[in-house]
C-alpha cells in the first residue's frame, strides 16, 4: 500500500502557495480541499512542509545512456533509473547504443522489462535506425514500435545516420506508427579523429578539431529532408548558434522540427578543454561561449524545445588516461534541473513553468509518452517533482547515484536541490534521498551510502 | 620551473635563463672530458610512445653528460599506447624512483596528463606531443638564432640577449605542428617577430589570435628579408585523401612552399635556415639549401644536446624552484674556467 502525502504550501509551476495530496497514485486534491481529504486520512498519511518549494510534472528525459546490456561497469538500468528519480526524472529513454544494439523488438523489450522491474523510473527505450547502428540498413522500426516497449523514438546516437537515402527513408517509415527519427548530427567526414570543437583553443591545444558546420550542415539537410517527406525530425543535443539558427529558419517555415539541447552545452565552453581532463570530452563538443549565449536564447525563445541530459556514464578507465585516449560522454541526470535553474530561471530568462516545459511536457510530447508532462491538476497521475529552489549544494560526483563519476561539474556549486519525486503516487526520492527497498535484494548489493 | 610542457609556460626572464644555462652547457662540451657530475644519482627516464630517435637520443646524451641513470623506455606499437596505461606506466616508473620523465606521446596533452593527475612527482619534459608542443625544440631554436644573429665578439653566444627585432618565417605544415606551436609562443616571448607561411589548408582554424602574422606566399615572405628561415618538414602522407589531401600534390607544395636555391638567394647575406628535422630533401627543402652554408640545421643538433642538459639541470638541481637565477657557483663548470669538470658540482647531487 502506497503511503498519502500531503504537500504543504508548495508552489506548483512556481505559483502561488497551495496544499497538494498525492494518493491513490494520482493528484488527488489541491488547494483547501487537500487538506480537508487529508483530516480525515488513513494512518500512511505523510505531510511534508514544502514551504518555499517549487512543484513541478515529473522530468522526462529524451536522451538517457544507461548501458545495459552490455556495459554494465559503467551504469545498470536500476542505477541508471535511481539516478535519474534522484535528479527528479520520472521517465526516461534509453538510448540505442548498447550491446547488443537496441534494434530488435527483443532486445527493446528487455530494456523497457528491466526498466519496469527496477521501479525507478518509466523506461522508453529508443530503437536502432539501422542494423547494429552501422548506418546501412534501416532496423525492424515496426516490430519495436509495435513491441511491448512500444518503441516511438529512433537514433542511431553516438552515430549519425549521415546517409541521406536511409535518413529519407526511416523519416518516412516512422509516420506509420507516429514515430520520430532523433538525429545525432555529424558528418562523419568532417570530424573523423576529432577531439573538441575546433576553434581558438583547439588550434592552441593541438587537439583535432569538430568543425561547427559538421553539425550544422546535417542538420540543414535534414530539415529539408523532413520537410520534404511531411515528417518529424527531432534534433539531438543540437550545440552551435548556427544550428539554432537552421532550426529557427525551419520552425519558421512550418517544418515538423523539435531540437534539445544539453545542461553541458548550457554551461560549459570549449576553454574546459585547456586542462586536457577527458572528464569534458563529450560529443558534441563543448563550443564556445557564443555559442552557449545561443543556445540560451534558443532555449529561452522556444527554438529549442527541450532540454535533455545526453547523460553518458564512463568507467574510470574510459576516462583516467590521456585525452584521445578517453571516451566521449559525461554524466547528468543528477544534476540537469540545476543546471537549468541556474542558466535559465536564475538569470531571468525563464519561469519554473517554462521549465517543466522544456524538462516534462515537451520532452514527453516528443516521444509520445502518456501520463508524463500533464498538467498539475485534480485526477492526473501523480508524476511529480518536488525542488527547494533555494537550496544550494556542492557537486561530488562519487556520492551521486549514478555508477560513474564522470561529471563535468565536480566541485561547483548549483542551486536547487529535488527533495522529492513520485512516480504515480510512489515517492521514488524523499528527503532528496532514493527510497531502495530494503526488501528487494538488488539495492541490498549496490546501496550507495551517503 | 617544476616540469616543461609548454613555452607557453615560461616567461621571458625564464626562457632567457634556459638558453643561457644552455650557453654554459655547450661551453663544456668542447672540452675533451664532456661529462659533468651535476646529476649524478638521479634517475631520467625517456619515455617514448613514439619513434623519435634523434630526440631521444639527444635527450639521453644530455642526461648522460650530466651523470644522471638514463632509462629508455619505448612503448611504440605495445598496448601501452593507450587507455589506463599511462597511468600504470606513470605508477611503475614513479615506484623505480624516477626523477624526471621525458616523455614524447602522439596525444596532446599527455605530458600534461602525466604531470597533473598525481600519478607521479617526477619531473616531466614534453619531447613533443601531438599537434600541442615541443618545447626543448623551440628552445634549441630559439638558442641557435641567438647565437648567429645577436652575437658577436665576446659575447658569442648572446647570453643574456632576447631576440628582439628579429623576423622569424616559420615555413610549412603548421596544423599538425608541435615544433610551430612552441616556437610561436616562444619567439613572441623573446620578441620576435613571427611569420607563418603555409598553404591554407595546412593552417588551423583559429590561428586569429596567434601572436604571428599569416602569409599563404613564401615569395612574399622572403621578399621581406626575414633573418631566419624555419622549413617544417611536411609529410608526403598530408597530399592523398587518407591522410587528409592537404594540397594536390608533392610537386605543387615544392613549387610554393619549397625551399629551393632560387629562394635561398633572395634572402639577406645574414639570414640563416633551420629545419627541426628529419628533412623530406627535395619536397621542403632541397638539397642545395639544406647543405648551404647559410643553413645551421646540423648546429640545431647540437645545440638541442646544451639546451636539454640546459632543462634537465633546471628541473633536477633543486634551485629552480625559486624562480631566481642561477648563482654564478650552481652551474657546473662556467664557461670561463676551463677546468676538470669536477671541480663545482658535487654540491647539487
Amino acid at each position: 500500500m502506497t503511503a498519502q502525502y500531503l504537500l504543504k504550501d508548495v508552489r506548483p509551476l512556481g505559483g502561488e502557495p497551495t496544499d497538494v495530496l498525492v494518493a491513490g497514485g494520482l493528484v488527488a486534491a489541491i488547494g483547501p480541499e487537500a487538506g480537508d481529504a487529508a483530516e480525515n486520512a488513513p494512518d500512511d498519511l505523510e505531510v511534508i512542509d514544502a514551504t518555499g518549494m517549487v512543484l513541478l510534472p515529473g522530468l522526462v528525459d529524451l536522451h538517457t545512456h544507461l548501458r545495459e546490456p552490455g556495459r554494465e561497469d559503467a551504469e545498470t538500468i536500476a542505477s541508471g533509473t535511481r539516478a535519474a528519480a534522484a535528479g527528479g526524472f520520472t521517465a526516461v529513454h534509453a538510448m540505442a547504443n548498447t550491446t547488443p544494439t537496441q534494434d530488435t523488438a527483443g532486445v527493446v523489450e528487455q530494456v523497457w522489462r528491466l526498466g519496469a522491474q527496477a521501479g525507478w523510473t518509466d523506461v522508453h527505450p529508443v530503437g536502432a535506425v539501422s542494423v547494429g547502428l552501422a548506418g546501412e540498413h534501416l532496423a525492424e522500426l515496426g516490430a519495436m514500435a509495435d513491441s511491448a516497449a512500444r518503441v516511438r523514438v529512433f537514433s542511431d546516437d553516438g552515430k549519425c545516420v549521415h546517409d541521406p537515402v536511409l535518413m529519407r527513408r526511416a523519416l518516412e517509415y516512422v509516420k506509420a506508427f507516429d514515430g520520430v527519427v532523433a538525429q545525432h548530427a555529424q558528418e562523419p567526414r568532417l570530424t573523423e579523429g576529432a577531439q573538441m570543437h575546433e576553434g581558438v583553443v583547439s588550434a592552441e591545444i593541438g587537439l583535432a578539431g569538430w568543425p561547427a558546420v559538421a553539425e550544422e550542415a546535417i542538420i540543414a539537410r535534414d530539415v529539408l529532408l523532413a520537410e520534404h517527406v511531411g515528417s518529424r525530425l527531432h534534433v539531438c543535443h543540437l550545440s552551435t548558434a548556427g544550428s539554432v539558427e537552421i532550426v529557427r529558419w525551419a520552425k519558421s517555415r512550418g517544418i515538423d522540427v523539435t531540437a534539445e539541447v544539453t545542461p553541458h552545452h548550457l554551461v560549459l565552453t570549449d576553454e574546459e578543454a585547456r586542462g586536457y581532463d577527458p572528464v569534458f570530452k563529450v560529443n558534441p563538443p563543448l563550443r564556445t561561449q557564443a555559442d552557449v549565449d545561443a543556445v540560451r536564447e534558443g532555449l529561452a525563445d522556444g527554438t529549442i524545445d527541450i532540454v535533455a541530459t545526453d547523460h553518458a556514464p564512463h568507467t574510470r578507465e574510459d576516462k583516467d588516461c590521456e585525452w584521445a585516449a578517453a571516451a566521449f560522454g559525461m554524466t547528468g541526470l543528477e544534476t540537469a534541473l540545476s543546471v537549468v535553474q541556474q542558466t535559465m530561471v536564475d538569470t531571468g530568462r525563464m519561469t519554473w513553468a517554462d521549465v517543466a516545459r522544456v524538462l516534462s511536457t515537451n520532452p514527453a510530447r516528443i516521444g509520445r509518452v502518456e501520463g508524463h508532462g500533464r498538467p498539475i491538476a485534480v485526477g492526473e497521475p501523480a508524476n511529480l517533482v518536488l525542488v527547494d529552489p533555494e537550496q544550494r549544494r556542492v557537486v561530488e560526483p562519487e556520492r551521486q547515484a549514478t555508477a560513474s563519476a564522470n561529471s563535468p561539474l565536480r566541485g561547483r556549486e548549483l542551486p536547487g536541490r529535488v527533495v522529492a519525486t513520485f512516480l504515480r503516487g510512489r515517492a521514488t526520492v524523499l528527503d532528496g534521498v532514493p527510497q531502495d527497498d530494503p526488501a528487494d535484494p538488488r539495492f541490498a548489493a549496490g546501496r550507495v551510502t551517503p | 620551473m617544476r616540469h616543461l610542457l609548454s613555452t607557453a609556460d615560461l616567461d621571458r626572464a625564464a626562457a632567457i635563463r634556459v638558453l643561457d644555462t644552455a650557453a654554459q652547457m655547450a661551453a663544456t662540451q668542447g672540452r675533451q672530458i664532456k661529462k659533468l657530475p651535476t646529476l649524478r644519482g638521479r634517475t631520467v627516464v625517456n619515455l617514448f610512445f613514439e619513434d623519435s630517435t634523434r630526440t631521444r637520443i639527444s635527450f639521453e646524451t644530455a642526461a648522460k653528460r650530466l651523470s644522471a641513470d638514463v632509462i629508455n623506455f619505448s612503448a611504440k606499437g605495445s598496448s601501452v599506447s593507450k587507455g589506463e596505461s599511462l597511468k600504470d606506466t606513470a605508477l611503475t616508473l614513479q615506484a623505480m624512483g624516477a626523477d624526471a620523465i621525458v616523455i614524447r606521446h602522439q596525444a596532446s596533452g599527455a605530458p600534461h596528463t602525466l604531470a597533473h593527475a598525481g600519478w607521479t612527482e617526477a619531473a616531466v619534459v614534453n619531447a613533443g606531443d601531438g599537434m600541442h608542443q615541443h618545447p626543448t625544440q623551440a628552445l634549441l631554436d630559439a638558442f641557435t638564432i641567438r647565437r648567429h644573429l645577436t652575437g658577436g665578439p665576446g659575447n658569442p653566444d648572446g647570453v643574456g640577449n632576447d631576440l628582439a627585432g628579429l623576423h622569424v618565417a616559420v615555413v610549412g605544415d603548421v596544423l599538425h605542428s608541435r615544433v610551430a606551436r612552441s616556437n610561436v609562443d616562444l619567439l613572441h616571448t623573446l620578441g620576435a617577430k613571427v611569420t607563418l607561411v603555409a598553404p591554407p589548408t595546412l593552417l588551423p582554424v583559429g590561428v586569429g589570435p596567434w601572436p604571428a602574422a599569416v602569409s599563404y606566399r613564401l615569395d612574399d615572405v622572403l621578399a621581406q628579408g626575414p633573418d631566419a628561415v624555419m622549413m617544417l618538414r611536411v609529410q608526403r602522407e598530408r597530399m592523398s585523401t587518407a591522410g587528409g589531401g592537404f594540397f594536390p600534390s608533392p610537386l605543387e607544395y615544392t613549387r610554393l612552399y619549397g625551399l629551393d636555391a632560387r629562394r635561398l638567394a633572395t634572402l639577406p647575406d645574414h639570414s640563416i635556415v633551420l629545419h627541426p628535422g628529419p628533412m623530406n630533401r627535395g619536397l621542403e627543402i632541397s638539397a642545395d639549401a639544406a647543405d648551404s652554408p647559410r643553413a645551421v640545421i646540423v648546429e640545431q643538433v647540437a645545440n638541442g644536446v646544451a639546451v636539454r642538459m640546459a632543462v634537465l639541470y633546471l628541473l633536477l638541481s633543486g634551485d629552480g624552484d625559486t624562480g631566481a637565477a642561477p648563482a654564478t657557483g650552481a652551474v657546473p663548470a662556467v664557461t670561463s674556467t676551463p677546468a676538470p669538470a669536477t671541480t663545482t658540482a658535487g654540491a647539487t647531487a
